[in-house]
C-alpha cells in the first residue's frame, strides 16, 4: 500500500509539471488553432532565467523565501516577454497562412531557441540550485513525499485554481473565451484580438516557465536540451484531454504522468513510454477530440 | 652540421643493426613477430606497435639481447582483415617466429589464433579487446595488455561483491548501446558469482522530467547496490533523488559518469559515489620513459595503444628470458607466474590471458573529486 501511494505521489508530482506546460499548448491552441512547438523552449528559458535570477540574488545573502518569489516573478515576466515576442515574430505575420505555414515556423522558433541558449549559454549540464527548502515537518513522510514535491503540488494547484477563476470571472478571461469561439465576432464586439493572443501568450509562457523553475529545482540540473522532451510530454497531454480544453490539459497531464509512474512501477520503466502512448493511441481511438475536447463541426 | 651528424649516426646504427641482420648470428637470434594493422585506413592503430616493439627491442639488443641471443623483429602486414591475418599468422610462422605481438584489431586476432595455437605460438596482443578472445577458453596460447570490452563491468561487479560485500544488487541502465552493454554484462557477472543476486534489472528513458517511481523501485527491491550503466545526466538525478528520499544505497558507475561534470552537478549528493575508469599511466616513470624514448627516436608522441603495446613487448621479452628457453610452455608460465614492470605497474596473466592490473580502476567521490581507491 505504501509503494502504491509512493508511485501515486510520483505520479501526481510528474503530471502537475506536464500539466504546467499544457496549459500553453492548449490555450494557444483554443485561440489560434495553432501547435506552439517553441513552448517546450520557453520552459527551458523560464529554468535558465531561473538560474540566473537565483544565483545573482544569491549573492545579496536573501533569505530562501524571498529568492523563490522574486525568481519566480522574473522568471515568469521574462519567458513571457519571450513568448509575446514570439508571437509576433514567427505566429503573426502568417495568421492568414495555410495551416501548415505557422507550424513549420513554430518548429523552426523551436530549433533557433535551442540553438541560441546553446551558443549563447553552454551545452553542458549545470547544476541547478535548491530553491525549494527541506522543510522540517516533511521529515517523517520524507521518504514518500519529499517537500519540492509538496511544493510543486500545490503550487500547481493553485496556479490552476487562479488560471479558472481567471478565464472564468475577469473581463480579460471572458475576452479570450470569446476571442477562441469565435475570432471575427470577437472582433465585432470591440475586443482587441491581437491583444488577446499577446495575452495567452504570456500567460502560457509564464506558467511553462515556473513548471521550468520547479522542475529543475527538483531534479538540481538544466541544459538546453530539456524542454524537448518536457514539450513533448507536455503536447501528449494536452491532446489526451483534448487539445484547446483547460481542464482537459489538467486531466490528461495527471493520467499521463500517474500512467508512466504505474507503469515504472508495477511493470517496468522500460516500457514507461510504451504504456503511455498505448493509453494515447486507445483514447483517441474511442474519443477522437480527446478526454474533455469537443469535436467542432467545420465552420462553413 | 648538428643535423649532419644526427644523420651519420642514425647511418651508423643502421649498418651495425644490418650487420646484426646478416651475421652468422642470425641463426641464434629469438625471432619475435610483430603483427597487425600497418597500411591501409587503420594504420595508425597498427604502427605505434611496430615503434614500442623496435623501441623495447632495440633496447635490449644494446644490453646484450635475451639471455645472451639477440632479438629480431619480423614485421607483418594484416591490414586489421581477417582474411589476409590468416596468411600473415602463417608466413610468420614459416619464418620461425618464437613469440607474437600482436594482431590489433579483434576480428583479425580471431582469424589468426587458430593457426598460432597449431603451431604452439604464444600471441600478445596489446588492443584486441573482444571479450571471447580470453573467455571463451579456446585459445589458451592469447595474451594482453589491454583490458576487454567488459572489463569495466566486471571491476564493478567484483568491487561491489568481495570489497564492498555487497549481496542485493540492482542494475539500472540508461536503453544506450554503452550504458545497456555494460549492464547486460554486469549482469551476467553477478549471476555468475553465486555471492549476490540481482533484485532489478531496468532502463529507464534519458531526459526524463524525473525518476522517483525508479528511485521508489530500487527502494522496494531492497537492493544494498546499484550499478548504473550510462551517463552523469541521468547518474545524477538518480543519485540526488534516492539521498533526498534518505536512501543510502551504495550507487556504482561506469566511466561515463566518471567526469568533473557528475560532481558539479549533484553536488554534495555525489559524495560516495563510485565510478570506475581507465588508470591514469601518465605519472608512471616507465610510461614517461617509453613516451621520451618515442620522442627521441621518431620525433613524435606515440600514437594509439602505445603503452599497451609497450607493456605488451616487455611483458613478452621478460617472460622469454625468465623461461630461459622458446618452449612456449615455459613461456607462458612466466607469463603467469612472474611480474614485470610495465607502463602499467608491474603485471602478469592469470588463467585466461588477460593482464591484472591493466585496465579500470575504481574512484570514489571524496569532498568533491575523484580519488582512487582501488
Amino acid at each position: 500500500m505504501d509503494y502504491f501511494i509512493e508511485l501515486f505521489f510520483s505520479g501526481l508530482t510528474r503530471g502537475s509539471i506536464y500539466a504546467l506546460i499544457a496549459l500553453g499548448y492548449t490555450m494557444v491552441y483554443g485561440i489560434i488553432g495553432l501547435i506552439n512547438f517553441a513552448h517546450g523552449e520557453i520552459y527551458m528559458i523560464g529554468a535558465f532565467t531561473a538560474l540566473i535570477v537565483s544565483t545573482v540574488l544569491s549573492i545579496y545573502n536573501m533569505p530562501l523565501a524571498a529568492i523563490l518569489v522574486l525568481t519566480v516573478l522574473a522568471s515568469a515576466i521574462w519567458a513571457g516577454a519571450y513568448g509575446f515576442t514570439v508571437e509576433k515574430l514567427a505566429y503573426k505575420p502568417l495568421r492568414k497562412a495555410p495551416r501548415l505555414s505557422p507550424l513549420i515556423s513554430a518548429i523552426g522558433m523551436s530549433i533557433f531557441l535551442q540553438n541560441y541558449v546553446l551558443l549563447a549559454q553552454t551545452p553542458d549540464f549545470l547544476p541547478f540550485p535548491p530553491l525549494i527548502p527541506e522543510f522540517a515537518f516533511m521529515e517523517p513522510v520524507s521518504g514518500v513525499i519529499g517537500s519540492s514535491e509538496l511544493v510543486i503540488l500545490t503550487m500547481t494547484t493553485s496556479l490552476m485554481l487562479l488560471l479558472t477563476l481567471f478565464i472564468k470571472f475577469t473581463r480579460l478571461g471572458k475576452a479570450m473565451r470569446a476571442t477562441a469561439q469565435d475570432r471575427t465576432m470577437a472582433r465585432l464586439v470591440g475586443i482587441n484580438v491581437n491583444m488577446i493572443i499577446s495575452a495567452t501568450f504570456i500567460i502560457g509562457s509564464g506558467l511553462a516557465a515556473i513548471g521550468g523553475l520547479l522542475i529543475a529545482s527538483h531534479i538540481g540540473q538544466i541544459n538546453f536540451f530539456i524542454g524537448f522532451i518536457a514539450g513533448i510530454k507536455a503536447f501528449t497531454a494536452a491532446v489526451l484531454g483534448g487539445i484547446g480544453s483547460v481542464p482537459g490539459a489538467v486531466l490528461g497531464s495527471f493520467i499521463l504522468g500517474l500512467t508512466e509512474s504505474f507503469a515504472t512501477g508495477y511493470v517496468s520503466s522500460d516500457y514507461e513510454d510504451v504504456f503511455a502512448f498505448s493509453l494515447l493511441v486507445l483514447i483517441l481511438i474511442f474519443r477522437p477530440a480527446g478526454l474533455l475536447g469537443k469535436s467542432s463541426a467545420e465552420k462553413v | 652540421m648538428k643535423n649532419a651528424r644526427h644523420i651519420l649516426a642514425m647511418l651508423c646504427a643502421l649498418v651495425v643493426a644490418a650487420a646484426v641482420h646478416a651475421g652468422p648470428a642470425a641463426a641464434e637470434t629469438i625471432k619475435i613477430g610483430v603483427a597487425g594493422a600497418h597500411s591501409g585506413d587503420l594504420a595508425s592503430y597498427g604502427l605505434p606497435t611496430v615503434k614500442a616493439a623496435e623501441l623495447v627491442v632495440n633496447d635490449i639488443n644494446a644490453r646484450g639481447g635475451i639471455n645472451g641471443k639477440k632479438v629480431e623483429l619480423l614485421i607483418e602486414d594484416d591490414v586489421c582483415k581477417p582474411e589476409i591475418a590468416t596468411n600473415t599468422a602463417t608466413k610468420l610462422i614459416s619464418q620461425g617466429a618464437h613469440v607474437i605481438i600482436g594482431h590489433i584489431c579483434s576480428g583479425a586476432t580471431k582469424a589468426a589464433l587458430p593457426i598460432y595455437k597449431e603451431s604452439g605460438t604464444i600471441v600478445i596482443s596489446p588492443s584486441a579487446t573482444n571479450p571471447d578472445l580470453t573467455q571463451s577458453g579456446d585459445y589458451p596460447n592469447f595474451y594482453r595488455t589491454i583490458a576487454s570490452d567488459d572489463a569495466q563491468a566486471r571491476t564493478e561487479v567484483d568491487f561491489a561483491v568481495k570489497v564492498l560485500g555487497v549481496r542485493k544488487i540492482a542494475i539500472i541502465h540508461d536503453k544506450g548501446d554503452y550504458g545497456k552493454g555494460l549492464a547486460e554484462f554486469a549482469k551476467t557477472f553477478v549471476e555468475q558469482s553465486g555471492a549476490a543476486e540481482v533484485v532489478l534489472y531496468e532502463g529507464v528513458t534519458p531526459g526524463a522530467v524525473d525518476y522517483s517511481a525508479v528511485v521508489q523501485k530500487i527502494r522496494r527491491s531492497q537492493a544494498e547496490a546499484v550499478i548504473f550503466g550510462g551517463y552523469h545526466p541521468e547518474a545524477s538525478k538518480i543519485v540526488t533523488q534516492m539521498r533526498k528520499k534518505k536512501m543510502e544505497t551504495i550507487f556504482i558507475s561506469d566511466d561515463g559518469v566518471k567526469d568533473d561534470t557528475f560532481i558539479k552537478v549533484a553536488g554534495q549528493y555525489a559524495e560516495g559515489v563510485y565510478a570506475t575508469g581507465p588508470a591514469d599511466v601518465t605519472a608512471n616513470p616507465l610510461a614517461m620513459a617509453a613516451r621520451e624514448a618515442h620522442v627521441t627516436a621518431y620525433g613524435v608522441e606515440p600514437g594509439a595503444f602505445f603503452d599497451n603495446a609497450y607493456a605488451a613487448a616487455l611483458a613478452i621479452t621478460h617472460a622469454l628470458e625468465q623461461a630461459g628457453s622458446t618452449e612456449p610452455g615455459a613461456i607462458a608460465d612466466a607469463l603467469r607466474t612472474k611480474e614485470v614492470a610495465t607502463p602499467f605497474g608491474n603485471i602478469h596473466f592469470d588463467e585466461r590471458g588477460d593482464a591484472t592490473g591493466v585496465g579500470f580502476s575504481v574512484y570514489q567521490v571524496q569532498n568533491g573529486q575523484y580519488i582512487q581507491v582501488q
